[in-house]
């Protein structure tokens, strides 16, 4: 075998040898959902408080590391509702919203003491027990984090902690001991499937760009993530940049490609600047650039900011953006593989199914099959937000039922004002806007890519937004038919000028303007545009409003024929009421009106004139006793 | 036939025969599927998804962009794919302006055409909100985004035919639309008026701009002597407008339409034609003779002379100085017929009728301005020409064809075939062979030049000189040739340019059409007119040799450079704007502009800016120096590029504005 150019053990060595002498090391999670909540002040008063109790400090690893204390950033440690997180190795203890008037106590009785800070400890809102350890809390305990194993753990700015874990051993496997027939072939056996959206088989798309005879090839890692409320993509490259780095050279070693992009999305400037370095990183150290491990082979990495919109998620848009084309999509035949990046054979991946690859190389299809289900085999990472009570990141193998994601990882569904809502559950939306909802019947269906699509939703990239009896779903499918309709890139008529005038017709039920024809229109219209639209944004764009349909009719009906929303969000539909069993009479309604629609004796329960309300809801805000509705 | 190599279209086997789209084989089985984004010479775009088919094991598919394979069944016509028509242009259609009635394109919309075809009768969705402002800001074009379908076909054309570019889609969703680079105006871009735009567009989304009503009224003006002159396109054209084919030559209907319209002489713009091939051809021959500035170029068609003088300002030696012939018939008509006709110059009102959108433009430049007033004072369309016929309720077809006016009437074959690509060559030819060789030739036809082919490079050999020439319609095919030129891999000696494919003949001022064979059907006429004429070399028209005698002097001499020739200059490509980075004051002395444009900016013309900036507030100059970020100043490859007063300054260092500021602020003071 051909000498390796670079050594991956000594580079392992290097960096454990550098840091013998730590016994202690403080990760702050930097995950974007903790650093909204402060986390960076944290990181700083540890700093201080550490360096104040004279323990020597280490906060960058650099040549010369003296200190016994480690403190560290990470990325998303995944459990971002209870943020700021900071975690305390070797003992594991995980505090929970950490502000920087806590620090005082971590250094004082954990670093100094070794004794845990027991207000700062997780504590189950239903139980009210407290988890010292990380690996103990309900909302790890049943997660399975395959692909994010090291984010939330190792700093994602240090090359030499990755390699320390293995990290670019399967890439070196991937040059210097597989022909590209064997990657392919390896992948394939594994069952991988696209975790962008589609679920295409990874190792069938690497096979058909491998098969295309051409003097150049591309590969793309697809980081572009822009359904709302999903960040899998974002918290991995954020917290483990190299590890998508790695599965991007095994990707371009497998079709034969010496040229990767990594596309991603402009707003995501703390993942940007992570991925710029990982790959400046791993150019310095000679894992990137020419003779990938001495194999003859080169491998020349760009970063490309995206242009800001959803649609450049689709992958021929993409490339027409990569390309400094406007960001349209293209029919599809020819396929990527076939004429993709510059009219060259590409492979176009996404951020977690590249993130899944050196997993699958380093431990073996086989090996890679025990974790999920058959036709949708290991895990897959959930954005976990709406109406419950964890919100976060998750990954899970496939065949995790809903149930176990919503009520015992995430802890159960919420009401408006926080509470755990027993029997709260109205439906999750899954797969952003080209998913739709699943409902309290599909609770214990195995989540994989094929028994969520019978239910009329998808998988796509990962979003989960749980959603709690209050929830109007005509509003949740207007929601997503706005973003749609924001979002198209104008191109086709069905998606521009069909999702406008859905959005048109959801607008009228909402508002009480629908006749007995807007359903009727309104599901043609669908029809039309899913069987017609060019590309999968617009194919996929009646799918909200499609399922909704299909579990919520009466909830349709309900708007259209009684004028009605069943669960009192429509404002223009709601009557304003003062309910007399709770109104005190207390007047501080009537003080406020600002149009005198509400009148009223001293303590007798007050009215209000629905003709002359305005609908501003002042009144109840004013209110103490909930006593008024409808406004 | 054999089954193993056709479609199966709604039950009839079609054959393939190398058609890159099924929509083309199902055209071959006598079915016209309704599109709008589809054009044969543009490349496949797949936004309106009319052309839907159903392909058995594929289900529904654009046949636009789906690649005939043999055994595939195909129908085109089941009640899915109706009902999704039906419902794709309603839903066009909510989202355009419907005022058919007054629409100018209204004769030859084809959402209109569609609409009825496909049964449209009523639209469910709700009409767009909100009135889009037009452009009405060049002579050429205007633009109406609220009638735009956003096809994309104008985008295409003008991008991958002329390589300009001038347009393109902006926003998303709901909000996208057409429009020239940063929501500017037409006039303020890279447009050079071809109109390609406006004759792929299927509604009247871009029209060519009308000068219908300032004409009538000069003809219902008693004190103006209105005289026109037809360009030798406008005959095998106008009579598409009421029912004759294409091709069909028309001139003496056309000449009896425009008496009875009130046009008191009319002429013809092949005569110019004949005027331009002597100008030109010795103008070719001298350059050719002395071996300079070749190859040279045609400067017939106003848009690709506007075209050159926006990106190949270093080969503007190279254009010809030849006016086009209509601004030659412009010129010579203001200067002779105010005395042949016996009125006052200011009196006499000229009007062409143009194949073209860009001689509208061409007419209003300055150049050919004398003594206050255009050369040229209207310029109306094949298609304008056509409406004013209808508005007078002239029955066209049956009109006794008349003959046109002398002298400026009377043209040979080579002043006709001007009007397609290839022509202007063939009537240079025809001069310079006799010319060269100094013999008379009978054989009169260069056929070899004659085509439809985008570029055509043709070597011809006229008595002992060997000429090569480059004939090219498509401005991105003329950029080509012009690359090649600075690259010094070609010699040619002359190259004609037509922006608009096919040349004059496919003008976006002719009637619209969508018939694939109207450009070689009109071609075709021009050659049967040459063929009709006694004459076809423009050293044998009489008249214009009288002219020579009487007006113009020897050819090229210095009469006839003042009345046919011009001179071009450089077009700045980017509108100069700036804007003020100080606070707004009064006047002052001396103003600042600082390039920040994309390669200036990477070269740090962005610190630059706020050096100076800081400079100003710092010696509190803000009262005497106005501070502004402008853009391109055309020298990229020299910026930072900052302009002090009248001071272009590149390579700019702060330093370097120190010392010219602290100059020019000494002679304020001073």
């Amino acid at each position: 075998m051909i000498e390796q150019a670079i050594n991956l053990e000594a580079m392992k060595r290097h960096y454990e040898e550098s840091r013998s002498a730590i016994t202690r090391r403080v990760i702050v999670c930097a995950g974007t959902g903790c650093v909204a909540n402060g986390s960076l002040k944290v990181f700083a008063a540890l700093e201080n408080e550490i360096a104040g109790r004279g323990l020597a400090v280490v906060v960058e690893l650099g040549h010369d590391c003296g200190g016994d204390v480690l403190l560290s950033k990470s990325g998303c440690q995944g459990f971002c509702q209870a943020g700021p997180l900071v975690t305390v190795e070797p003992e594991g203890y995980l505090y929970v919203h950490v502000k920087p008037d806590d620090v005082a106590d971590i250094v004082e009785q954990t670093l100094i003491n070794n004794r845990p800070v027991d207000r700062l400890l997780y504590s189950d809102p239903t139980t009210g027990r407290s988890y010292a350890k990380t690996h103990e809390i309900p909302f790890y305990r049943r997660q399975r984090r395959a692909v994010l194993g090291d984010c939330g753990n190792i700093d994602p700015e240090n090359i030499g902690e990755y390699i320390a874990r293995g990290g670019y051993e399967a890439a070196r496997r991937a040059f210097t001991q597989m022909r590209p027939e064997q990657i392919c072939e390896e992948i394939a056996a594994s069952g991988l499937r696209g975790r962008g959206g589609g679920g295409f088989p990874t190792g069938k798309k690497w096979t058909l760009t491998l098969a295309e005879k051409s003097d150049k090839k591309y590969v793309i890692c697809n980081s572009d993530e822009g359904d709302p409320g999903a960040f899998m993509d974002r918290s991995l490259m954020e917290g483990n940049p190299h590890r998508v780095i790695e599965g991007l050279m095994i990707a371009a070693r497998a079709i034969g490609a010496d040229e990767a992009y990594v596309y991603v999305r402009a707003e995501y400037p703390l993942a940007v600047q992570r991925i710029r370095k990982a790959v400046a990183d791993a150019e310095e150290a000679g894992i990137l650039g020419r003779d990938v491990f001495g194999s003859g082979r080169d491998i020349f990495c760009h970063v490309m900011e995206g242009a800001g919109a959803f649609v450049c998620g689709e992958e021929t848009a993409l490339m027409a953006s990569i390309e400094g084309l406007r960001g349209m999509p293209r029919p599809k035949p020819p396929f990527p593989a076939q004429s993709g990046l510059w009219g060259k054979p590409t492979v176009i991946n996404n951020v977690e199914t590249l993130g899944t690859v050196p997993l699958i190389i380093l431990e073996g299809s086989h090996n890679y099959r025990t974790l999920g289900t058959a036709n949708s085999p290991g895990t897959k990472t959930f954005a976990l937000t709406g109406h419950v009570a964890n919100t976060g990141l998750i990954e899970v193998p496939f065949g995790t039922t809903l149930r176990e994601i919503i009520f015992d990882i995430g802890g159960g569904v919420i009401d408006n004002q926080g509470r755990i809502a027993r029997d709260g559950f109205k439906a999750v939306q899954i797969g952003g806007p080209s998913g739709g909802c699943l409902v309290e019947e599909h609770l214990d269906l195995p989540i994989d890519f094929d028994s969520v699509k019978k239910t009329g939703a998808i998988v796509g990239s990962g979003g989960l937004v749980v959603m709690n009896r209050d929830t109007c779903m005509v509003q949740v499918a207007h929601f997503f038919m706005r973003f749609t309709q924001n979002e198209s890139c104008g191109k086709c008529v069905p998606c521009r000028e069909g999702t406008k005038q859905m959005l048109a017709l959801l607008d009228d039920i909402i508002h009480g303007r629908a006749t007995t024809h807007t359903l009727e229109l309104l599901e043609q219209l669908a029809s039309a545009v899913q069987i017609g639209s060019l590309c999968g944004l617009g194919k996929t764009a009646p799918n909200p409003v499609l399922s909704t349909l299909r579990y919520f009719r009466s909830e349709y009906e309900a708007h259209i024929f009684q004028k009605r929303c069943p669960a009192g969000q429509c404002k223009a539909l709601a009557v304003p009421e003062i309910l007399a069993e709770r109104c005190k009479g207390c007047g501080a309604c009537l003080r406020k009106c600002p149009v005198g629609a509400i009148t009223g004796e001293k303590k007798a329960p007050h009215r209000i004139d629905p003709k002359v309300c305005i609908k501003c809801g002042t009144c109840a805000q004013a209110c103490k006793f909930n006593a008024i509705v409808g406004v | 036939m054999n089954n193993g190599t056709c479609v199966h279209v709604d039950g009839r086997d079609i054959q393939i025969e190398g058609e890159r789209n099924l929509l083309e084989l199902i055209r071959k089985a006598n079915i016209d599927l309704p599109t709008f984004c589809y054009h044969s010479n543009l490349s496949i775009y797949g936004a309106c998804r009319l052309c839907i088919v159903e392909i058995e094991g594929m289900g529904v598919v654009t046949s636009c962009t789906t690649v005939p394979k043999p055994g595939m069944t195909v129908r085109t016509n089941t009640a899915q794919l109706r009902s999704m028509r039906k419902m794709y242009l309603e839903l066009l259609l909510a989202n355009h302006h419907q005022g058919c009635a007054t629409c100018v394109k209204s004769d030859a919309c084809r959402l209109r055409e569609l609409a009825i075809r496909m049964g449209v009768t009523e639209v469910r969705f709700k009409p767009a909100q909100g009135e889009k402002p037009l452009d009405t800001s060049n002579p050429a074009l205007v633009r109406d985004p609220n009638k735009c379908i956003l096809c994309g076909d104008c985008v295409r054309a003008c991008h991958e035919i002329q390589g300009v570019g001038a347009i393109d889609f902006a926003y998303r969703g709901a909000a996208t639309t057409v429009a020239p680079a940063f929501g500017k105006d037409l006039s303020k871009v890279d447009c050079v008026y071809c109109g390609l735009c406006a004759s792929v567009c299927p509604t009247g989304a871009i029209t060519p701009r009308p000068q219908i009503d300032p004409v009538w009224n000069a003809l219902s003006d008693n004190r103006k002597t209105v005289v026109v002159q037809i360009a030798p396109a406008v005959r095998v054209a106008l009579g598409e407008m009421f029912g004759l084919e294409a091709g069909v030559v028309t001139t003496g209907k056309i000449v009896a339409a425009l008496k009875m319209l009130g046009f008191g002489k009319i002429y013809d713009t092949s005569f110019a034609a004949d005027l331009t091939v002597l100008e030109e051809a010795n103008e070719f021959l001298a350059r050719k003779t002395k071996g300079e500035r070749l190859p040279q170029f045609t400067s017939c068609c106003p848009a690709w002379v506007k075209y050159a003088e926006q990106y190949c300002s270093d080969l503007l030696p190279n254009v010809s100085s030849c006016r086009s012939p209509q601004q030659m018939f412009g010129s010579l008509a203001k200067a002779t017929l105010p005395e042949t006709l016996g009125v006052a110059r200011e009196d006499l009102v000229v009007v062409s009728i143009m194949p073209c959108t860009a001689k509208k433009f061409e007419a209003q430049r300055p150049e050919f301005r004398a003594g206050g007033a255009p050369d040229v004072d209207f310029v109306l369309t094949t298609q304008e020409l056509g409406k004013m016929i209808r508005q007078a309720g002239i029955q066209f077809n049956d009109l006794t064809p008349e003959s046109l006016d002398l002298p400026l009437g009377f043209k040979t074959g080579a002043g006709v075939i001007f009007g397609a690509t290839g022509g202007v060559s063939e009537a240079v030819l025809r001069y310079a062979h006799e010319k060269l060789t100094g013999v008379r030739v009978d054989h009169v036809d260069f056929s070899e030049v004659r085509g439809m082919q985008g570029t055509r490079v043709k070597q011809i050999k006229l008595g002992d000189v060997e000429l090569r020439l480059a004939i090219v319609h498509g401005l991105r095919n003329a950029k080509a040739v012009v690359e090649q030129i600075r690259a010094g891999t070609c010699d040619y000696d002359f190259v004609e340019v037509m922006a608009c494919p096919g040349g004059c003949i496919a003008g976006a001022g002719q009637p619209v059409s969508f018939e694939p064979e109207a450009k070689q059907l009109r071609a075709q006429g021009l050659y049967d007119c040459d063929k009709t004429l006694q004459l076809h070399k423009s050293q044998e028209n009489p008249y214009v040799a009288k002219c020579y005698e009487t007006t113009l002097g020897a050819i090229g001499g210095h009469r006839a450079h003042e009345l046919l020739h011009t001179g071009y200059k450089s077009r700045k490509r980017v509108a100069d704007e700036g804007f003020s980075v100080l606070e707004p004051g009064t006047a002052k002395a001396v103003e600042i502009s600082v390039c920040v444009g994309t390669s200036c900016y990477l070269r740090g013309s962005q610190q630059l800016l706020q050096k100076i900036v800081n400079h100003v507030k710092e010696h509190d100059l803000e009262e005497t120096v106005d501070v502004r970020a402008t853009f391109c100043f055309e020298a990229c490859d020299k910026g930072p590029s900052v302009r002090i007063g009248e001071v272009l300054l590149h390579h700019c260092t702060f330093e370097m504005v120190r010392s010219e500021l602290e100059s020019q602020l000494a002679r304020v003071v001073a």
